[in-house]
């Protein structure tokens, strides 16, 4: 189709800062996800003992004094690397930008956890008195906590705040950037999503309360959408930030350009606090489309959200079936495959590993199948190795969330 | 506990709280502030470590003792040698 949107309208890609349990940064990320390397290991957490997840191991330090690390939340770290790495990646003059002009839009699913159960175990030491919960506790867990770290670092003094989608949570974030881009509200933005889930034994509890805490005895074959004996989540932490232009600024300082932001949609499944709703997924998928005025079988690769849950993986295929069911040229993977669920930066960080797709024709896969559930049988599914397709032009990619949240964004090739 | 390992505990105090700080030419009797990256939040750090390791509470009326090393082992000496 021609796209007839303003210059000053579309808003681009620009940079990408990322961590994840297997790269930090998108070249070692991307080269991960096309050699099959998963980031899954072995875990040990208070309370739950052990157990698995994706964990990333980034140098705080490249970007914060000892001090700041100290002061602040991991979750605050995480956003600081990615928000870093993505301002150096933008190739930005970020010395002379006004930075009244950048807002910062961070995706998190929770905030706060960590570090209540931190100061709990804490004063349980002391007889629980509460004489010796920290001052830090306040400022560390207010939900703008990631996003304000980000300005504190950086100097930023435009917008922050953190955006609160469950596991939409990374799509809303750009999402969010993008419409304060193009509500003028900043010239230049941050935004995605960040995750410390792993550091509340909460999390992990609550998902193998669920019956939903995914086991494997060997770490890196434990994340296994599609697969008919998945047996759950591996919860894991990370962070991926895009810096968000419109185009016309992007253009007229020669930047890179990763990619268009051509369409987005969010809806909620009004349905169930934690199952999934398959029609109003699909909806999410449809409205996102006829936003970007684009039919399925132009979609290169959707990106789905998958989690290796037996329910949520049967419904999320369920909804994809009915909107890209009849196209024939789209392919499908999934990156928890290899990572596990980032939760806050899920949907950021699987978008990322896939955008490199525009370059280099080439799908990344969903690993781990071994026995693929007649379910979650998608036309087009990419299973265990990388396929090579050529062209690509636009990539969807689902992110949903408990309490029914759906997300879905379309990434066009400039 | 003597005026030297008083003094060894605060430094130990101090390492933690401004882990990027040389602290090994610190001015005993200069405020800290003016020698090290310390705000009102850090200081607070040194109550509360204080009241977590040795159970010790400083009313607030009293944390400006707490300026400089001289000042605060002066402070601190009474509630702590029988320690």
């Amino acid at each position: 189709m021609i796209r007839s949107v303003q210059d000053d309208r579309r808003i681009v890609i620009t940079g990408i800062g990322l961590t994840a349990p297997n790269g930090d940064n998108l070249a070692d990320y991307r080269a991960a996800l096309l050699a099959g390397r998963s980031g899954v290991d072995h875990y040990n957490i208070r309370y739950v003992g052990d157990t698995l997840a994706g964990q990333c191991r980034f140098d705080e330090l490249r970007h914060q004094k000892r001090r700041e690390v100290r002061r602040g939340t991991r979750a605050g770290s995480v956003g600081i690397y990615c928000a870093q790495e993505a301002v150096a990646d933008a190739g930005v003059d970020w010395a002379n930008i006004d930075r009244e002009r950048v807002g910062v839009y961070i995706g998190v699913t929770e905030h706060g956890n960590v570090e209540t159960e931190n100061e709990i175990n804490e004063i349980k030491a002391f007889d629980y008195d509460t004489k010796v919960w920290s001052h830090h506790h306040n400022p560390r867990t207010v939900a703008n906590n990631p996003a304000g770290e980000i300005t504190l670092n950086m100097g930023i003094t435009g917008p922050h705040y953190t955006i609160g989608a469950a596991c939409a949570a990374g799509n809303a974030g750009l999402i969010q950037g993008a419409q304060m881009l193009t509500l003028g509200e900043c010239d230049f933005a941050i935004a995605g999503g960040v995750s410390e889930s792993i550091h509340t034994f909460g999390i992990f509890a609550g998902f193998a309360s669920q019956g939903a805490l995914a086991s494997h005895a060997d770490p890196a074959r434990a994340s296994r959408p599609f697969d008919k004996a998945r047996n759950g989540i591996v919860v894991s932490e990370g962070g991926c930030l895009y810096t968000l232009e419109r185009y016309s600024d992007a253009a007229l300082r020669g930047a890179k350009i990763y990619g268009e932001l051509v369409g987005y949609a969010m809806t909620s499944d009004a349905t169930d606090f934690v199952l999934p709703n398959p029609v109003q997924q699909a909806r999410c998928m449809e409205l996102a489309l006829k936003r970007a005025g684009l039919n399925a079988d132009e979609i290169g690769i959707v990106s789905t959200h998958a989690t290796a849950t037996t329910s949520g993986d049967i419904q999320e295929c369920q909804a994809v079936r009915r909107v890209f069911g009849k196209s024939t040229r789209t392919k499908i993977n999934n990156t928890k495959s290899f990572i596990g669920h980032a939760m806050g930066a899920a949907g950021s960080l699987e978008l990322a590993g896939n955008l490199p797709s525009f370059h280099d024709g080439v799908v990344h896969a969903t690993i781990n199948v071994e026995d693929l559930d007649p379910e979650c049988d998608l036309p087009g599914l990419v299973l265990n190795e990388p396929q090579e397709v050529g062209d690509v032009q636009y990539i969807l990619n689902n992110s949903f969330g408990m309490l029914g949240i759906n997300s879905a964004v379309i990434i066009g090739r400039v | 506990m003597t005026k030297d390992e008083i003094r060894a505990e605060v430094l130990d105090i101090l390492t933690d709280i401004a882990p990027d700080e040389d602290l090994s030419s610190l001015d005993d009797s200069q405020s800290f502030r003016e020698q090290m990256e310390l705000d009102s939040m850090d200081f607070l750090d040194i109550v509360m470590e204080l009241r977590k390791r040795h159970r010790i509470q400083i009313p607030e009326d009293d944390y400006v003792n707490l300026a400089s090393m001289d000042s605060t082992v002066a402070y601190l000496e009474p509630m702590m040698k029988d320690m």
